[in-house]
């Protein structure tokens, strides 16, 4: 439906937004409740989520563990700071690719807009190289697609 | 720039993490070997290491200020960055693309089962 956008903002955040037609309600569960998670925090095609802990509440855990079934893996572990249903989630993550990387503080807000939702994700991050070295390393599982996308204007 | 030696340079340039990182703040300005030291926490012949093997590769160039020499992204850094940017919009917009059909399963449900 309506187009994500993605943009920094300042040194240190990264937002995106994006417009769903369900309700705040369903979007903050499908962000919260683990096997609904699992259907679809999972990246570029192929890959899966085998394990999903999300406990959605304050100091409650969060760790994601991705695979692409062909022996390559990594996962994410966080924590929630704050949650006001059906309207904001604070939560607080780092991949571990295997090293953790440096903690992402994250605001999710889910505004009513008609029937639908407005989708708010403002990610922090502790400085600008932080945050440069991860809009590089997030895109590390699509790098062998970008090599032969390369190839062909390098 | 039919030189593959570029080429294969640019792509072992790349497979570096730090690399990336170097090229992924330079996609925010120019930068000099001591401005990049600090921040990525490593030694001075380290990071002109890193930059070397990144302008070998025709990612970055330098620029001559005085006794300055600031780095900047080449055209083919700044490409290589799109790339990657693309990639993880891609990645992101293929999720949210499952999450509509998620969220239009749960209502689908709800609306077969009165409450």
């Amino acid at each position: 439906m309506s187009k994500m956008t993605l943009k920094t903002e300042g040194d240190t955040h990264v937002v995106v937004t994006r417009r769903f037609a369900a309700p705040p309600e369903a979007v903050y569960r499908a962000h919260t409740d683990p096997n609904l998670i699992q259907k679809w925090l999972l990246g570029p095609e192929g890959w899966t989520m085998p394990v999903c802990i999300s406990e959605a509440k304050p100091g409650g855990r969060i760790r994601y563990e991705w695979t692409n079934g062909k022996g390559q893996g990594f996962y994410l572990t966080g924590e929630y700071l704050e949650l006001e249903p059906y309207s904001r989630i604070l939560h607080v993550e780092r991949m571990h690719l295997p090293n953790p990387t440096p903690d992402n503080h994250v605001e999710t807000r889910f505004d009513a807009d008609g029937t639908g939702t407005l989708m708010t994700l403002r990610m922090t991050l502790p400085d600008v190289q932080t945050r440069a070295a991860m809009l590089a390393t997030g895109m590390e599982r699509g790098m062998e697609a970008s090599y032969v996308r390369l190839e062909g204007m390098i | 720039m039919n030189d593959t030696r570029n080429l294969d340079a640019a792509f072992s340039a790349l497979a570096d993490p730090t690399r990336r990182a170097i090229l992924a703040r330079l996609a925010m300005g120019e930068a000099t070997v001591n401005e990049l030291v600090e921040p990525f926490e490593m030694t001075q012949p380290a990071i002109s290491q890193h930059l070397k093997v990144l302008e070998d590769a025709g990612l970055i160039v330098r620029r001559v200020e005085g006794t300055r020499r600031p780095r900047r992204l080449a055209k083919a850094g700044i490409e290589a960055m799109d790339q990657w940017l693309a990639m993880l919009r891609n990645a992101l917009e293929k999720n949210y693309d499952r999450l509509d059909n998620v969220l239009a399963s749960m209502e689908r449900h709800k609306k077969g089962r009165p409450q």
